[in-house]
């Protein structure tokens, strides 16, 4: 819980808190526990309500210097009623339009707990976001090292090969001790010029070695693993999904309904930016080896997000005037393969991280996968198919336990490995 | 040795002093050669430090350094909603029930919507809705480049607040003036329209509204007023039909507005031993006339003396001369309450006698209390309109939705009458030839952005929704009017508003969502008034002259009156019966091509050429009418398609054919003319020269009569074949005829298409449909010449060589040795027996094509179908060659974002019609049916989400759901429930040349005509 603002402005209110003890020590009536205020005041009012900012209500750091902790309790608990008795609970209804949600349920001490908390925000060290918590549920697969095992083969038979000539012409010359070594290597070298049969296997050998080079590198040709590119706002999935834990998709929702997963349309991110206008202080993102800290992150929030939607922060209001995002796409798939995301995260259930890598640790997104034929085919040949839950399944089911004693098919039994399945 | 010869170069030499020898010794050329003069500034050139070999380092370099920044993917932008509407899930389509009213067409549809754009339109079944080509394809003409995109004033364009200030200005001024408002609409069926239009007239006062169809049926709602007192069309349903007798109603084209194929094909499935006796009199070759299990060709005139004579044997009880006559008069006698008579001929009286006859038959075919209002236009009060406009009685003519420059055949007289009108006022979605006459041209929306209701069938209400944001600066003609009458609601609230004014039988919602409501209506008098004296009828009908030539025209399934003439879908659709694109063209018989001299030619790449012939009807003269030499068509009459020959608002390629228009006198479809041969050569683009089956109908469209169907031996009318297998004959089923392995198909899914030849009437609206759905390129009218058409599926219509398809079989049995096959080969040019067949990929389990593929780019699916990877494919075409069903189409060009190809995949208005599931296919890759695969994933898909099995219905594909009268129907046969296999059952299923032995999954159902009666 790192990058919100609201849990730990803390900090940088520590100096101003500290006006606020000598009025803490002697309002005894008002004591409540900051730490457990907090809490409450994040369940219950953040919300509508900041410390140091009008939101949706006005900001509460301080309120309990303008307003009486008896009055406070009272507007707390039932403003609707209490407004009917108190002249000044009506001016104060008069700050917006809407009306705020009666809180009967906390207690005096509950709301001396909140109270607490908005005078004087208990200072905590804001402990540093660790990724160790977050699995990352794939590893890149092993490369295949049959070729480099039979090159390494080749090699091996060839110096064999140069061993057996150079000792044949040794004994046929049967003049080992008499010469040193440079001489030896000096009939060594003879030897080789004179050998027509060992050029030639030089060649093969220089032509298949060559020949691999070519073809690995024409395989990688629009394989873009590891693609990273710059996105128009500096967004870090890090962030969000990995320290907020903010579920893929809540915001790419279209994913288990549809074939694209959905780039989130901004009123989404306008769910929670609405209230969040500002990262934590000390949140750092790294994107190119560029570290970037709250003053760039909170312009990429007020600048870049608010001016896309169109948000009036001062105002708290939509101007209508919006612009849209022009993100860059990362994964890149040749519009002539059919890809289905509900297909893999609704029926098969898959965790998105399966293809895209743990993207809650990624601040900068990259394409985790190859995104090749083969890669695919590779997952469909491994991948088990569930077939007791999905009522689809059920007379398939029963057809090949019937006909094969078959309990389990692969994807790629089920026709996962047909052209037609994602060509077309 | 050392010859003395001395060997000169030039005469120069033996000149001993010439300076020319001289300087050539030490230099190449004589003269310094100029470089100077092309190398330009000297001076700096020699300063210059850059070498000739360090440009070309840096050309190499810089060469070099572009070929491998290429290497790099393009960057791809992905820009999402600023606000997602709820409904839109990108990726998943929407479907919105609505209706297509254009004055043409009337159909209830579902329109497929993807990310809030119409992809397709599937006809909407729940309400009984059918869709023909051009309702398939008018999803394209909503993305025509061509359309208005804003409104004009004399050519200059203008706002929408100054039309309204102006029209208000104006229609005052009339009003003060005394003169009246005109209106001048295409039909519009539209209560709510209608409504509109009164509260304008209450305002305003004087005003007329004249309903004009391009075609008229107008003859026929003037005989069913003089009967029944109101304008109107009876409605029929052919399903209940026993005897049909059609005397040139083309009841499958356009005949009273369409719609009639489904009731029809449900009246001719001889499951149960029975089926309707279909027979037909008509002069051109038309789908009802292919379809009929007796045609009499008949040319138009003497087509008045068959209806004269068969209503003087059925009402007056006269016995008929004609032996044709006398069995369909046989016949209707026979068919009971089931017999009906109809007639397209375009008069008043021979309206009256059609309805005359079927009141005597008491036939329940036709339902003269449920009116049809797809056609409303009066032919007088048009005349009278435009006789009054150049009178001067007329202050302001509105048009809407019409295009009267173009179809009306005075054009030129109601030009000179618009000159007369102080304000002429055009609303139109597309540019045509009245809107460049008129002083506004007002820009309305396509029907798929439009709101509106429209009441085809009495009683029954559709609502009209948009499917798209407008995409232009447009606004709808009702809503032009309610503004001008100083009502500010938008349409959509006023149709919602009034909606309780229906008497609706469902909420305003559930209409929507349904399409359609209903609502109660008074009944109509059945009796026939006594004012109306039949005997003149009779004698007027009976009377008329016979002409030399007699021209019938008559409207194509693809282009109809020509509305949608830059739509390169419909211009590419074959005909079905001349399987020729991109033209119309005379239709002549054989006889009388060859007293004129006309011929029609095969080149040497197989592509048709034609005589051309000069058209003369009284003042009227159309030049250089290509002809056709039509099988089938009536001696002394020739046929001639309207709708073509339009000139504007369209794109140079869609400018084809000869306007027929002008010859369409007094709204009557068979005039009298004179034709003499003109010189020149036209060159055709048709999909198909082989026109007979050469006696091969047993193994590629299986015919037979009711009577054997009924009384023999499947095996007599659809035997399997055999082969000869250990000294005796196995059929081709047998699993000891089979060479190759197979693998279980039991298992999950297996798709089979099943293709009724009996139900199937020719029609196409599947051809277009598959377009829609696989984005299947327009090839052009040269390309198709070349025999490179792209159709995935195609409607193969074959003539019969003799008399019928079964004697055709006898003359190939009896052919002599050493003779030509000529005798089987040439199409009966008389009166040949007609059959279609929709050909597609049959999706062979042991497909050829997949075992000559050199790269495996073509493979079978345990579903059933034969896959085809275009990535894969490298463009042998091996696979086409070794094709028995010739079915595979290879794309010689990129026909996407290519100018030579100028059609809709070539502008981004048009490409928004893509089907963003199948992928758009480059050049060089063969291409061919999928079974469309993308839908039975997605059915399945869905099936998968939800966790239950896949139903039957889900399971569809293009041409199935588009295809109006049932004659495709697929599905899954590993479920023993489904229709298709219980058709697969079906005794008269057979497979398209079934002794090849490929196992197709495609079947065709043996075609029965009712013809031994």
């Amino acid at each position: 819980m790192k990058s919100v603002k609201k849990h730990n402005l803390i900090s940088r209110l520590t100096l101003s808190s500290l006006a606020f003890l000598f009025f803490f020590s002697i309002n005894l009536s008002a004591q409540g526990d900051a730490a457990k205020g907090k809490k409450l005041f994040n369940a219950n009012c953040a919300a509508c309500h900041k410390l140091d900012k009008k939101v949706v209500g006005p900001a509460l750091g301080g309120v309990t210097e303008k307003r009486d902790n008896a009055w406070l309790k009272a507007w707390i608990k039932d403003n609707a009623a209490f407004q009917k008795v108190d002249a000044d609970a009506k001016e104060a209804a008069a700050f917006s339009p809407a009306s705020m949600t009666a809180f009967p349920q906390l207690s005096d001490q509950d709301i001396d707990d909140i109270l607490a908390f908005t005078s004087a925000p208990p200072v905590k060290k804001v402990v540093k976001a660790t990724t160790d918590n977050v699995e990352s549920t794939n590893k890149p697969e092993n490369k295949d090292n049959t070729l480099t095992y039979i090159l390494g083969a080749i090699m091996f038979v060839m110096l064999l090969m140069i061993y057996n000539l150079y000792r044949t012409v040794i004994e046929m010359k049967d003049d080992t001790k008499s010469k040193n070594l440079s001489e030896q290597l000096k009939s060594v070298c003879d030897a080789f010029k004179a050998n027509k049969f060992l050029h030639f296997l030089l060649l093969i050998f220089f032509t298949l070695l060559g020949t691999w080079f070519v073809f690995s590198w024409l395989f990688q040709v629009g394989v873009d693993q590891g693609y990273q590119p710059i996105q128009p706002i500096k967004f870090s999935h890090k962030i969000h999904a990995g320290d907020n834990k903010i579920d893929c998709q809540y915001c790419h929702s279209s994913a288990k309904h549809s074939k694209t997963s959905g780039i989130p349309s901004a009123n989404v991110c306008m769910n929670c930016h609405k209230n969040i206008s500002e990262v934590a202080e000390d949140t750092k993102i790294v994107l190119d080896g560029i570290t970037y800290g709250k003053e760039a992150l909170d312009k990429e929030i007020q600048e870049k997000l608010y001016t896309a939607v169109g948000w009036d922060a001062d105002k708290l209001e939509y101007t209508g005037k919006t612009q849209p995002i022009e993100w860059v796409r990362v994964h890149n798939l040749s519009n002539f393969v059919y890809y289905n995301h509900s297909q893999h995260v609704t029926v098969a259930g898959f965790k998105c991280q399966k293809c895209h890598g743990p993207v809650e640790t990624m601040d900068e997104v990259y394409q985790f996968s190859p995104l090749t034929m083969g890669w695919c085919i590779n997952c469909h040949k491994d991948s088990e198919i569930d077939m007791t839950e999905n009522g689809y399944y059920k007379k398939i089911h029963e057809q090949l336990a019937n006909k094969y004693g078959v309990e389990k098919v692969t994807e790629a039994q089920m026709g996962g490995m047909e052209c037609g399945k994602c060509h077309y | 040795m050392a010859s003395n010869k001395k060997y000169w170069r030039s005469v120069e030499e033996l000149n001993e002093n010439s300076s020319i020898v001289d300087t050539l010794k030490s230099k190449e050329f004589v003269e310094e050669i100029p470089t100077d003069d092309f190398l330009g500034d000297k001076e700096s050139l020699e300063k210059s430090s850059t070498t000739r070999r360090d440009f070309l380092k840096y050309v190499g370099f810089s060469t070099a350094a572009a070929t491998l920044a290429s290497c790099e993917g393009p960057v791809k932008k992905a820009i999402p909603y600023i606000v997602k509407p709820n409904q839109v899930i990108p990726g998943v389509a929407d479907y919105y029930a609505t209706a297509i009213a254009d004055g043409f067409d009337f159909a209830n549809i579902l329109v497929k919507v993807r990310e809030g754009r119409p992809i397709k339109i599937e006809p909407n079944k729940e309400i009984g809705g059918s869709t023909n080509a051009r309702v398939q394809a008018s999803v394209l003409s909503l993305y025509d480049s061509m359309r208005l995109q804003g409104s004009t004033n004399k050519g200059a364009s203008i706002s929408w607040s100054d039309v309204d200030a102006k029209m208000q200005q104006i229609l005052n001024d009339v009003k003060t003036s005394g003169k009246e408002i005109a209106f001048l609409t295409s039909t519009h069926a539209s209560p709510s329209t209608a409504k509109v239009m009164a509260e304008f007239s209450e305002k305003f006062g004087n005003v007329r509204q004249v309903t004009y169809d391009s075609i008229s049926e107008s003859a026929a709602i003037d005989a069913y007023a003089a009967i029944h007192g109101s304008r109107a069309l009876p409605s029929y349903d052919f399903s209940k039909a026993r005897t049909i007798v059609s005397i040139g109603a083309d009841i499958l084209g356009d005949w009273q507005g369409g719609g009639h194929d489904a009731g029809y094909a449900a009246s001719r499935n001889p499951s149960n031993g029975k089926m309707s006796h279909h027979i037909q009199f008509e002069s051109n070759m038309t789908l009802s006339g292919a379809n009929a299990d007796l045609r009499v060709p008949v040319k138009p005139s003497k087509q008045n003396l068959v209806l004269a004579e068969i209503y003087n044997a059925i009402v007056n009880n006269v016995s008929a001369k004609d032996k044709n006559v006398v069995n369909a008069v046989k016949q209707l006698k026979k068919g009971g309450n089931g017999a009906v008579v109809v007639t397209g001929i375009q008069t008043k009286e021979a309206q009256l006698l059609a309805l005359a006859i079927n009141n005597k038959l008491a036939s329940q075919v036709i339902d003269v209390t449920i009116t049809n209002n797809k056609r409303q236009g009066n032919d007088a009060e048009v005349s009278q309109l435009i006789a009054d406009m150049k009178s001067g009685k007329i202050g302001v003519l509105f048009m809407n939705n019409t295009n009267p420059i173009y179809t009306l055949p005075n054009s030129k007289d109601f030009v000179d009458a618009l000159g007369k009108v102080k304000t002429t006022v055009a609303f139109s979605t597309v540019e045509n030839e009245t809107t460049s006459k008129v002083d506004y041209v007002l820009a309305t929306p396509h029907f798929l952005e439009s709101w509106g209701t429209v009441e085809m069938k009495k009683g029954e209400i559709s609502l009209i929704q948009p499917t798209i944001q407008q995409l232009f600066d447009t606004r709808q003609f009702e809503e032009s009017l309610l503004k001008w009458s100083g009502n500010n609601t938008a349409y959509y609230n006023y149709i919602k508003d009034t909606f309780a004014d229906f008497g609706a039988n469902k909420s305003f919602g559930q209409a929507l969502h349904d399409g359609s409501f209903t609502v109660s209506s008074e009944e109509i008098d059945t009796v026939i008034t006594n004012g109306v004296d039949l005997a003149v009828a009779y004698q007027k009908v009976s009377s008329v002259k016979e002409n030399a030539f007699e021209l019938q025209l008559y409207t194509k399934t693809s282009l109809g009156d020509g509305q949608q003439a830059n739509n390169p879908w419909l211009q590419e659709l074959p005909d079905p019966i001349t399987r020729t694109t991109w033209d119309n063209y005379i239709t002549m018989s054989a006889v009388d091509a060859e007293v004129l001299g006309v011929t029609n030619d095969i080149t040497s790449n197989g592509a048709l050429n034609g005589s051309y012939i000069t058209l003369k009807s009284g003042k009227v003269v159309l030049e250089k009418v290509p002809v056709i030499i039509q099988p089938g068509q009536a001696k002394g009459s020739i046929g001639l398609a309207l709708g073509y020959g339009k000139k504007e608002g369209l794109k140079d390629e869609m400018k084809v054919g000869v306007d027929a228009f002008p010859i369409y006198k007094d709204f009557l479809t068979s005039q009298n003319v004179t034709v003499e041969l003109a010189s020149g050569t036209h060159h055709f683009a048709s999909v198909q020269m082989q026109n007979t089956m050469v006696g091969r109908s047993e193994d590629i469209i299986r015919t037979t009569s009711l009577t054997v169907f009924n009384t023999k031996d499947q095996h007599a009318w659809n035997p399997v074949p055999e082969v000869p297998y250990d000294h005796s004959e196995i059929t081709v089923r047998d699993e000891n005829a089979d060479l190759w392995d197979t693998f279980d198909t039991s298992i999950g899914h297996h798709f089979n298409l099943s293709i009724d030849l009996n139900a199937c009437t020719g029609c196409g609206a599947c051809v277009v449909a598959c377009h829609a759905e696989n984005n299947v390129p327009v090839v052009g009218k040269k390309e198709i010449r070349n025999f490179r058409d792209m159709h995935w599926l195609r409607v193969d219509r074959y003539y019969s060589s003799n008399d019928t398809f079964e004697k055709e079989i006898e003359d190939l049995e009896n052919l002599p040795a050493f003779e030509s096959y000529e005798k089987v080969e040439l199409a009966s040019q008389e009166n040949p027996e007609v059959a279609f067949q929709p050909v597609m990929c049959q999706h062979c389990n042991h497909a050829p094509c997949e075992s000559v593929c050199p790269v495996a780019a073509t493979s079978h699916g345990r579903q059933g179908q034969n896959h085809m990877a275009y990535n894969r494919c490298v463009g042998t075409r091996y696979c086409a060659n070794n094709c028995p069903y010739k079915v595979r189409r290879f794309n010689w060009f990129d026909y996407a974002n290519n100018d030579e190809f100028d059609f809709n995949m070539n502008d981004d208005l048009g490409k928004m019609v893509l089907n963003p599931d199948v992928v758009v296919r480059s050049r060089g890759v063969m291409e061919k049916c999928s079974m469309c695969i993308q839908m039975t994933q997605a059915s399945i898909l869905k099936a998968k989400k939800e966790g239950r099995p896949v139903a039957d219905s889900e399971f569809q594909t293009a041409c199935s759901n588009a295809c109006s009268t049932g004659a495709m129907v697929f599905g899954d046969v590993n479920d023993a429930e489904s229709e298709v296999s219980k058709l697969k059952e079906d005794k008269r299923m057979y497979y398209l040349l079934e002794n090849v032995g490929t196992q197709p999954n495609v079947f065709y159902h043996v075609k029965v005509k009712n013809t031994g009666v």
